[in-house]
């Protein structure tokens, strides 16, 4: 049966195929005969966006609290240029987006035209792949493909680039089976071999650890499952990256927090000492790894991951597996239970005490106040206050994002988003939108740092209109906290510009965008603030004054080692020397 | 630990699987990559070894197959054995890309490439290139009363070899295709 219509109508037809229930676009001039065809249908619903970044945050929270793919539509020029920071966003964390883009009619490319941007071109490097249409019956089927090579093996951002005549012009309609998408098939199933070798160091690990990241949870709540069917069976302990959280439940009793330049004390320790490193599904950064020849000097380490790149990229492994995490783990169960469920169980019992050991150095510790709102004890209230509800957490870029990571826990995967390969800040706001227009009855809270927040604000607005009722919780220090800790620390108290004089009054500007606001500066009215504002049946802006020179710690310096974390401000004097100071 | 024995990437039929991983000494690998013959492939290859900082000594690119729009992209890099397994990783990854094979690792191959030489000269200088290009067989395809254009064929350092030889003979200009290669035998 073959199908003619206008490449339009070839759009709206191909999501609609694709089960796309969620656009998130902003409209123009190259994209007018698209929205033409939105306006004529209702099963595909499209969110007006106040800003193309906020678009693709949105998508990318979209994306991330449900496992589907996140979709982006915007115009030629200005909009596509301004959804550039959001897909590069997506492809640092491996996150599904299709970002449909439109361009200027295809005789008028290459005359620097109204509003002409070469967008595949610069988008070439932040995206898993793009494509220029320029023939209307090849849209339906390079959107089709465009789907599968964001979905299929290592997620990422994908852009179709829609020139005006070809929306226009009439075509042949290409149905989602008959396009070709075969070339495109990454492997999924893990070597057997690599497998079992991976089972015989686990049978003998006496120090080993699960080191967990965004692969897991990419891989579906099947691959999160197995992780805890496997800690829970061999006893071993569990830490995650920043990305992963969730995928091992925190209120599992292998759990070890967070690892990393932030991570827990007890995590980082046990990745300097262990015996048998198991990454899955993470991908060595330097986030984790602080200084190269002192990680985990004494451990064998093995790697599964769906991405060969991965692989002996920063860390040389000794087992490398290729694969989907889901299947690996399915694998190496089943293989090791085969084998007799062996571990090195007195090995592994000396280890937990040693955890242990660590664990009682209580590395979250801060000092308390009686009068300023510490951010942590802000945060500690906000989990209490929200245990047992269906919630959902996204992030700024800075020291609350990082307080928000060690001080709330996730017992499941997607329910925590927050940008971490390219830290952008800005991406908390729309990504909550995001997570709550996919899941309306859930409370959504932003954790965020007030100039992070201020850099994609307009999209309150869109949350007004939807009713999208996220609650932005607002850590504000008055400064750009992150970059004050590390002028502190690495540029001898010279905080040069890193804190925003004259910031909006929250309040006054929740109530312009016609939403609540509220604020809270004293410890003893923080509970009855945060429980006004998770009764409120709306979007709320809270204004959370909090101690403004409060250090995020525990700290692995960039350029230190695993084992060489402050925690706390005594450990600070000059421990940071100049080759640290490099890095970022 | 039998089980460990892991063949990694192309070069599992390779003597280099004996190499040192951790290695920094610099290798010079020729790597053939078959591409979808569509638009911006080559901006794709390129812009990896640009963004990601690898080298490129050589690169040449030409649809091989015109029914199935493939193209076979030969390209000489450089680098340590680390680096090397990261861009056949790499450009593996990129969607229209089929397949990365190192002709380096994985057994013998034959390299050629092509250049043309123009040399100008008058007397003994005019005499002793003519000599030079026939030891090197390499043609002549035009010449004037003082100028020749060579034409030779030959692995890289072999027309490295003959450009030093004319460049003291009066060596103008030298255009090069970069190298074509393919494994040996079946
Ligand atoms: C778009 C962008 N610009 C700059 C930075 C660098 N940066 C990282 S954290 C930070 C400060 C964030 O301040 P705030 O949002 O108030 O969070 P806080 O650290 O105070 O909790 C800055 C400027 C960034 N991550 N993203
Ligand atoms: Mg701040």
């Amino acid at each position: 049966m073959s199908q003619q219509m206008t490449g339009a109508k070839m759009v709206v037809q191909a999501l609609k195929e694709q089960g796309v229930e969620v656009v998130f676009g902003y409209p123009g001039g190259a994209v007018l005969p698209i929205y033409d065809e939105i306006f004529q249908q209702n099963e595909i619903r499209h969110i007006l966006v106040r800003h193309e970044q906020g678009a693709t945050h949105m998508a990318e929270g979209y994306a991330r609290a449900t496992g589907k793919p996140g979709v982006v539509l915007v115009t030629s020029g200005p909009g596509a240029t301004n959804a550039v920071t959001g897909i590069t966003d997506a492809l640092m964390d491996s996150i599904p987006l299709v970002v449909l883009s439109g361009q200027v009619p295809t005789f008028m490319i290459g005359n620097d035209a109204f509003q002409e941007a070469d967008t595949v071109g610069i988008t070439r490097p932040c995206t898993k792949h793009n494509w220029l249409v320029k023939e209307t019956d090849k849209l339906a089927e390079t959107i089709h493909q465009a789907f599968h090579v964001a979905m299929t093996g290592r997620p990422g951002p994908v852009l179709v680039d829609i020139p005006k005549d070809v929306q226009f012009a009439t075509g042949t309609y290409v149905p989602p089976q008959k396009a070709r998408t075969d070339h495109y098939a990454p492997r999924v199933k893990g070597d057997l071999a690599a497998i079992t070798a991976l089972v015989e160091m686990i049978e003998s690990a006496e120090r080993p650890v699960l080191y967990t990241g965004g692969g897991v949870i990419n891989s579906g709540p099947g691959a999160s499952q197995l992780l805890i069917e496997l800690a829970e069976a061999t006893g071993f302990p569990v830490t995650s990256t920043l990305m992963g959280l969730g995928a091992y439940p925190a209120s599992g009793k292998s759990w070890l927090g967070m690892l990393g330049m932030h991570g827990t004390y007890e995590a980082n320790m046990v990745m300097h000492d262990c015996d048998l490193m198991i990454n899955i599904g993470a991908r060595f950064d330097d986030r984790i790894t602080g200084r190269l020849n002192a990680f985990s000097p004494g451990s064998r380490k093995a790697h599964i991951d769906i991405d060969p790149s991965s692989v002996n990229k920063v860390i040389r492994v000794d087992v490398p597996i290729i694969g989907d995490v889901g299947h690996v783990l399915e694998d190496l169960l089943k293989i090791w239970k085969s084998r007799g469920r062996k571990t090195h169980r007195e090995g592994l019992a000396a280890w937990w005490q040693q955890i242990e050991e660590w664990k009682a150095v209580n590395c979250l510790s801060y000092t308390p106040s009686k009068d300023t709102i510490k951010p942590q004890y802000a945060l500690q209230r906000l989990e209490e206050l929200t245990r047992g509800k269906d919630r959902y957490v996204t992030t700024e870029v800075g020291q609350h994002q990082m307080w928000a990571a060690q001080f709330l826990g996730f017992d499941a995967p997607n329910r925590w988003m927050t940008s971490g390969g390219l830290g952008t800040m800005g991406y908390g706001l729309p990504a909550s939108i995001g997570v709550q227009i996919a899941h309306p009855e859930a409370l959504v809270i932003n954790v965020a740092g007030e100039a992070s927040w201020l850099m994609n604000m307009q999209e309150m607005g869109t949350a007004v209109q939807y009713r999208a009722p996220v609650k932005q919780f607002i850590l504000n220090n008055e400064r750009l906290g992150m970059v004050r800790q590390w002028q502190e620390l690495l540029h001898g108290e010279r905080y040069s510009h890193s804190w925003s004089e004259s910031l909006p009054d929250f309040v006054k500007l929740a109530e312009a965008f016609g939403c609540k606001g509220i604020r809270c500066d004293h410890p003893d009215e923080l509970d009855a603030a945060i429980t006004e504002m998770l009764e409120y049946d709306g979007p709320v802006i809270f204004d959370c004054r909090v101690e403004k020179h409060e250090n995020c710690f525990p700290m692995i310096p960039s350029g230190n080692a695993h084992n060489q974390m402050l925690l706390g401000e005594a450990d600070t004097q000059g421990v940071i020397g100049a080759s640290g100071a490099v890095l970022v | 630990m039998s089980a460990l024995n892991i063949q990694q990437g192309s070069s599992k039929h390779s003597a280099y699987d004996l190499r040192d991983p951790y290695s920094e000494v610099l290798e010079t690998h020729t790597l053939a990559v078959i591409v979808d013959n569509e638009p911006g492939v080559l901006a794709r290859v390129i812009g990896l070894f640009s963004g990601r900082g690898y080298n490129i000594d050589s690169l040449t690119v030409a649809e091989t197959d015109h029914k199935g729009h493939r193209s076979r992209i030969t390209v000489v890099t450089t680098g340590t054995p680390q680096v090397i397994e990261q861009i056949k990783a790499q450009l593996g990854r990129i969607v229209p890309v089929h397949s990365v094979n190192d002709l380096t690792v994985e057994g013998p191959s034959v390299q050629r490439e092509l250049a043309l030489l123009k040399v100008s000269g008058k007397g003994d200088a005019r005499i002793e290139a003519l000599r030079l290009a026939e030891i090197f067989r390499a043609n002549v395809v035009d010449s004037t009363l003082e100028s020749f254009v060579f034409e030779m064929t030959g692995a890289p350092e072999k027309i490295d070899a003959f450009a030093e030889l004319m460049r003291p003979l009066g060596l103008l200009e030298i255009a090069r295709t970069g190298v074509a290669a393919l494994a040996r035998g079946v």
